[in-house]
């Protein structure tokens, strides 16, 4: 599971940076995950120590939200993602020499800076929320999540200094996608091979995780945390740890949560196998020529790819609890030890 | 036998507050080295938490936890492991997708040494017989006696000063009693202290040396087991007589 998340986090991420450089991912990479940990550090805690897992759940929820709509109020990043590279010609005709590491300098300060004002107030704003909603449980608490997740967004969105294409699109990622990054074919081409190879390292350091010393402690935790702690395994250390690594936004989390259950929350390669699956139907219902031969009711349907995705959700949730593959592995991996 | 020296597990004055409830009020016991003391008392008397708090899980509001003279509470839990304490918690807690070798293997997270985490399982399959038979079972489909028996051998693979044992026969059958008290007698022939927490005290009466009555937080009654088990009150209370 744990996987999973990796795996699809340095995508958009990679996108977001919006820059070719190798150095640019990993730093991003490290940023954000130092980030996830200080979030998790001042906003988690706190909060975990006086409520439940739920309270803890609503603060990430909020938390995401308040992230992707701050980082996109910074003019240089957001709204459109295109920014980057006006930005990056803009650099040409000044002349400067360097012109990649100043532009990647800017718009790594940018994010550093975007991400840590959006922490902190993340980190208050879910203290705000945290304390009321201790008083809840179960599906008033649910409510009042997604209530306040929608209150904050649309908040952000009227403020005017948000770009006006913010507006009710909402969220960096799903207009990237929805944009196809705004690359022309020839760079998307370029960009591909980036792609599958972080696809491949981020599969490598999947496998290594998941028989690794750490790997068996996550799944020692996620059978039974009880009884990790009563084999003295240092349970909050390493939710911090994860959480920092898969650190992400809610509209990616709940991607990332799709992906996860249809491929099968046991198997590492179901993940795979659903999310290039997902990124293929996704492509396939932005620009099939056969969607608009659909009837009109349908073709509308086909407008919100989340709408796609959750009702394949409830379908194999319905008919293959298991997801896809269910736990099994693919068969050259024998079974982690 | 009581040793006149320092008692391996102490609390003074301990309270705890819990859910905000005062659960635990001025409780004070003393355990010494080979003791194995019974902690009973009614459902929600505050036994569980009790443990949870020595153990880590839980934090003390008031009074102080003692191991050897040396203060735990500031001791995080995973920490109090490596110090000598070990809990077998209640409901018994196994690793359901593991098979039972790797259970024990989980158990010695803290041991470096290969030989020694070896010769820790063999040990524990010398206590429990039936685990070895099963060492490649997964724990889940282990019935409950022998679940018990591997939360114990867990805990055990630390080569533990003092064990921690919170409501070992809690939803088992009672029929099962005799073999949850010889589950308790393993530990103990080897001399490891316990404490144990129990709803049944017929048996925990029977199988201890001495015990603590805790009813709404606070000590009623303690003292030698034998002698409570023909108590009055406690017969009427807690023994059905």
């Amino acid at each position: 599971m744990v996987g999973g998340y990796t795996l699809f986090f340095t995508i958009p991420l990679m996108m977001k940076i919006g820059l070719p450089g190798w150095l640019a991912v990993i730093l991003a990479i490290i940023v954000c995950s130092c980030v996830g940990m200080l979030m998790e550090l001042l906003a988690y805690r706190p909060v975990r120590k006086k409520g439940t897992n739920l309270t803890a759940l609503i603060t990430a929820i909020a938390m995401s939200f308040v992230l992707e709509n701050l980082a996109q109020a910074i003019p240089a990043i957001g709204p459109d993602p295109r920014v980057p590279y006006t930005l990056f010609s803009k650099t040409v005709t000044i002349g400067k020499v360097s012109i990649s590491s100043a532009t990647f300098i800017t718009i790594l300060v940018v994010v550093i800076v975007s991400f840590l004002a959006a922490g902190i107030l993340a980190a208050l704003l879910g203290l705000i929320v945290g304390i009321p909603a201790l008083r809840l449980k179960g599906d008033y608490l649910a409510i009042i999540t997604l209530g306040f997740g929608m209150i904050i967004v649309n908040l952000i969105n009227n403020i005017p200094f948000c770009g006006q294409q913010g507006l009710g699109r909402g969220v960096a990622s799903s207009s990237l996608y929805a944009n196809g990054l705004g690359l022309s074919n020839d760079d998307k081409m370029k960009y591909m091979w980036i792609g599958v190879v972080t696809v491949i390292i981020c599969m490598i350091i999947m496998f290594m995780f998941v028989r690794s010393k750490y790997g068996r402690i996550i799944r020692a935790i996620r059978d039974n945390e009880i009884a990790a702690s009563a084999s003295g395994i240092n349970v909050s250390f390493y939710k911090v740890l994860t959480f920092a690594f898969t650190n992400g936004s809610i509209l990616n989390s709940v991607f990332i949560v799709v992906m996860v259950v249809i491929g099968g929350m046991g198997s590492l390669t179901g993940s795979v196998v659903a999310a290039i699956g997902m990124f293929i139907l996704n492509y396939i219902i932005k620009n099939g020529a056969w969607v608009n031969a659909l009837p009109g009711f349908l073709k509308s349907m086909f407008t919100y790819p989340m709408l796609v995705y959750s009702i394949a959700l409830i379908i194999v949730i319905m008919f293959r609890p298991h997801g896809i593959m269910g736990t099994k592995e693919f068969a050259l991996c024998d079974i982690p030890k | 036998m009581d040793e006149k020296k320092t008692p391996v597990l102490q609390t003074k004055h301990l309270g705890i507050t819990f859910g905000g409830l005062r659960a635990v009020n001025d409780f004070n016991m003393e355990i010494y080295k080979g003791e194995l003391v019974g902690l009973i008392g009614p459902n929600g008397a505050g036994k569980t938490t009790t443990l949870h708090t020595i153990s880590g899980l839980l934090h003390a509001s008031s009074g102080e936890i003692l191991m050897d003279d040396k203060n735990l509470q500031k001791v995080p839990a995973n920490k109090i492991i490596e110090l000598g304490l070990a809990q077998v918690p209640e409901g018994r807690h196994v690793f359901a997708q593991m098979t039972v070798l790797e259970n024990l293997y989980m158990g010695a997270y803290i041991l470096k040494d290969k030989a020694k985490i070896k010769e820790n399982i063999e040990l524990v399959y010398s206590h429990f017989p039936r685990l070895k038979e099963r060492s490649n079972q997964l724990a889940g489909t282990l019935s409950g006696g022998e679940q018990q028996m591997l939360a114990t051998g867990r805990a055990l693979m630390t080569n533990p000063k003092i064990l921690l044992m919170d409501e070992p026969s809690m939803g088992l059958s009672p029929l099962l009693v005799s073999e949850i008290f010889s589950i308790i007698q393993e530990p103990h022939r080897d001399g490891i202290t316990i404490l144990l927490v129990e709803q049944n005290a017929k048996m925990a009466l029977s199988v201890a040396n001495r015990a603590y009555v805790l009813e709404n937080g606070k000590i009623s009654m303690s003292g030698d087991a034998k002698t409570l088990l023909s108590d009055s009150r406690v017969k009427k209370a807690y023994l059905g007589a």
